[in-house]
């Protein structure tokens, strides 16, 4: 792997966890993306900084809490995490209320971020 | 398909893993080992109780590199190796450690 | 960057996230049920479009609703070539789920 080339890749998450299969899919796609010796970041914009939110609790609905996977990125060298601050604003969540560490970015900045990376995936 | 310990069936998926996690006990562990013809000693039993108490923090069951780094740290480097884990788990870690721990097969294993 | 988006702005807010994303020199190309935001009925959901982002629909997907003739002004369609064409002529692409 070493003599490939490293392209930036970003993960832009805009979806809750839960009500849809993204979230999760998502995160098992970045776990995985970790294995190429990539560029990797992620974005969280709109909905997915729900994903991020600390305190989820899915026993009583039955489903797997996905959410501590997040705190395992650090490990598998993902480190660049970044949160949109119109996004979080817009829901009312704040900073302090995620469970990984994050770097907060205002909208022009994201959209700027997401202009200079190779490969864009959605979830 | 299931496994058979002290009377009791626990079912397994086909590649032998065991289907629910919260029924694992060090008896089944043992008892995938045999399947596995894995002999095991005090080191084993280290990597498995590390496997099982990363999966309870995290809820995944780590890539191999993952692994090997978080071990080094915690059991010290000469530990923290791939030669150390394959010795211990010649068909891999993920393979067969997390099998013996009763965890699901890795994401992002390849 | 070519920014595909294939969801109604009045189902989904997509739309708006990609609009708010998009930069100078981007293209924006709408296909399956985000056309509907190419009417003329429907532009008021595209007056965020930032300066410099050209803007296009799938016009198979257009035709398909019934949509052809009440294509809103400044919005370009396109056939499946022109599809082809836009991926080719920008350096990337971001498909907007």
């Amino acid at each position: 792997m070493s003599e490939g080339v490293s392209k930036r890749f970003m993960f832009v998450n805009r979806k809750a966890p839960y009500g849809s299969v993204y979230a999760l899919e998502g995160l098992e796609v970045v776990l995985i993306s970790a294995a190429f010796d990539q560029d990797v970041s992620l974005a969280f914009i709109d909905d997915g900084v729900y994903q991020l939110l600390r305190g989820q609790d899915t026993k009583a609905a039955g489903m797997k809490n996905f959410s501590p996977t997040y705190r395992a990125l650090e490990g598998y060298d993902i480190e660049k995490l970044y949160v949109e601050r119109e996004s979080l604003e817009a829901r009312g969540v704040a900073e302090a209320d995620l469970l990984v560490d994050v770097k907060v970015l205002g909208r022009e900045e994201m959209a700027a971020l997401m202009d200079e990376q190779d490969v864009v995936i959605g979830f | 398909m299931g496994i058979e310990v002290n009377g009791k069936t626990y079912e397994t998926d086909e590649e032998g893993y065991l289907t629910n996690l919260g029924e694992w006990n060090e008896d089944v562990a043992a008892a995938i080992a045999v399947e596995e013809k894995i002999d095991m000693t005090q080191n084993h039993w280290e990597v498995v109780n590390f496997l099982r108490e990363y999966y309870n923090e995290y809820q995944i069951a780590p890539a191999v590199r993952v692994l090997t780094k978080a071990i080094g740290k915690k059991l010290g480097p000469e530990k923290g190796s791939n030669s150390y884990l394959y010795e211990l788990f010649p068909y891999g870690p993920a393979k067969q450690a997390c099998k013996i721990a009763g965890l699901p097969k890795p994401t992002g294993c390849v | 960057m070519l920014h595909i988006v294939n969801k109604s702005p009045h189902e989904r807010s997509t739309l708006a996230a990609c609009l708010a994303h998009a930069r100078a020199g981007h293209a924006v190309l709408l296909i399956e049920d985000a056309v509907v935001a190419a009417t003329r009925g429907s532009a008021a959901t595209l007056a965020a479009l930032p300066a410099g982002v050209s803007l296009y629909v799938l016009s198979p997907d257009l035709q398909a609703r019934g949509l052809a003739g009440q294509l809103a002004e400044g919005i370009t369609a396109v056939d499946y070539r022109g599809f082809v064409d836009l991926v080719a002529a920008q350096p990337r692409v971001q498909s907007w789920l």
